[in-house]
């Protein structure tokens, strides 16, 4: 196979696999708060309320698809593609398994912090555009939130370069080979747990679109598909976070039996399932609460992480 | 490579000029955003990869937000753009304009001499931008810790400042 015909059929696999994940993950959602909470769920469309997903999908393309008229038109629509994109470019740098993944680039790891800041400006402009106080409050606090839990999750993954001795997510995944770095970046990856939480607005952090309080946040003023868009956005988002812990932290496609891909699949998908248990058990904290908890524990904690990593890499001389 | 380059150059002289002509605060950050983005492309194509990621981070990425989040706080509105369009009146465009021209003919003269070839010289990754910053220009480093230091302790005076006066104002009878 010639190098341009498998890097497209890796750039198409990769959009199928996760355009079609995060769709499959609606369902997926529903059944496990469902099943947390003693209630059934989605259970009568199809085999195990499986088609839930297509109904969904039919309805959300065919409603009214509403610009508000005193929304700032082409911010409106422009927002909901940029968490789409952002999340998606991502990915390119995310490698599944040997052979699988769209590029090799050797500042992976920066490539993906860039693309998760740049994503921050969906939901903040959003906000902006809809013109509605809720909104504006809801992009408010997101960007605030954004930016403050962005640099300690940069910050908790320098323990994992220090190690590694590289950038690049393949040469990561490799450095595993003698042990995962969840054992000893114990306290990186925690933190990056909790950032990536934060990245992607799951419940504990959803103080953007904190429905109680303000309506549905930043979203407030859309429908149809743009609706739709920033709901996908948000569960690629988590498959995102969810990937990059199992490359960055668990040795990514590495483990005995299976073959590499579906090591990496299991992985993922067990992070995916814990996202959705952080969100049926945890209640949301108030708006400095999260900050306070932001930048006086989580901060110090990472700059603790980074220090002792590279001074212990320093004792025993140069990466592995 | 040489096409890319001038492709993303061409975004970006386009968004900057964007950015000191839009009235509306928001659409002309957009813009710089766009400028920015365009400029790490240029890093890239130059072979610096490293330094693109950081632009795309630092600039695009924090500081932008920044400014948003300034502007989103001001909220400022219909009014703003209509102030800001009465100072954009072609007057003030003059002075400017002729600084313009004067770089322009100035770029022009040296492109004539000779056209600098743009190719991928060497490739500068993180270990060769970290050994510089903290070899020859370790000065330069250390000056702006200081700088930030300041910026630091004076938005804590500030923030404590506050917390104070609430606090009396609260305890008083």
């Amino acid at each position: 196979m010639s190098e341009t015909a498998r890097s497209l059929l890796n750039s198409a696999g990769l959009l199928a696999a996760t355009l079609g994940l995060a769709s499959g993950l609606i369902w997926l959602e529903r059944r496990l708060l469902a099943l947390w909470q003693d209630r059934y769920g989605p259970n009568r469309v199809g085999p195990f309320g499986l088609l839930q997903v297509l109904a969904d999908m039919i309805k959300i393309f065919f409603k009214e698809d509403w610009i508000p008229p005193f929304a700032d038109r082409p911010v409106f629509v422009m927002a909901p593609a940029v968490i789409i994109i952002s999340v998606l470019m991502s990915f390119a740098v995310v490698p599944a398994a040997p052979g699988i993944g769209v590029v090799d680039l050797n500042v992976g790891l920066l490539f993906f912090l860039a693309m998760s800041s740049m994503g921050a400006y969906s939901v903040v402009l959003a906000g902006w555009a809809s013109n509605n106080k809720y909104s504006l409050l809801g992009g408010l606090r997101s960007a605030a939130q954004m930016l403050s839990y962005e640099v300690f999750m940069g910050l908790s993954l320098m323990g994992v370069v220090v190690l590694a001795g590289s950038f690049n997510l393949r040469e990561i995944v490799l450095a595993q080979r003698r042990i995962w770095f969840v054992v000893p970046q114990f306290l990186g990856f925690v933190v990056f747990l909790i950032a990536g939480l934060a990245e992607t607005h799951r419940l504990p952090f959803d103080l953007p679109e904190a429905d109680s309080e303000l309506i549905a946040g930043f979203h407030s003023e859309y429908s149809g598909m743009k609706f739709g868009m920033f709901f996908v956005g948000e569960y690629l988002g988590v498959i995102l976070i969810s990937a990059l812990i199992s490359v960055l932290f668990l040795g990514g496609w590495m483990g005995p039996l299976l073959p590499p891909l579906a090591w990496f699949l299991v992985k993922t998908l067990f992070f995916i399932c814990l996202f959705i248990l952080f969100r049926a058990a945890l209640p949301r904290p108030r708006f400095d609460q999260l900050m306070g908890f932001g930048w006086k524990a989580m901060l110090p904690l990472s700059l603790l992480n980074l220090m002792a990593t590279a001074a212990v890499v320093l004792w025993i001389g140069g990466p592995r | 490579m040489n096409a890319l380059f001038y492709i993303s150059a061409a975004i970006a002289v386009f968004s900057t000029v964007m950015v000191i002509t839009r009235t509306n605060a928001v659409h002309a950050l957009l813009y710089f955003i766009v400028s920015l983005l365009s400029v790490a492309v240029i890093f890239a194509v130059l072979g610096a990869p490293f330094v693109a990621a950081l632009e795309v981070i630092v600039y695009a990425g924090a500081i932008m937000v920044l400014f948003v989040f300034v502007v989103m706080l001001l909220n400022v509105g219909a009014d703003s753009t209509e102030q800001e369009r009465m100072l954009l009146i072609p007057r003030v465009w003059i002075v400017p304009a002729v600084l313009s021209l004067v770089l322009a003919a100035e770029l022009g003269y040296a492109l004539s001499r000779g056209s600098p070839v743009i190719h991928e010289s060497h490739r500068v990754d993180p270990k060769t931008v970290g050994i510089a910053l903290f070899g020859p220009y370790v000065l330069g480093v250390e000056l702006a810790s200081i700088l930030l230091l300041a910026g630091l302790v004076g938005a804590y005076h500030l923030g404590r400042r506050e917390w104070r006066r609430r606090e009396r104002s609260e305890s008083r009878p």
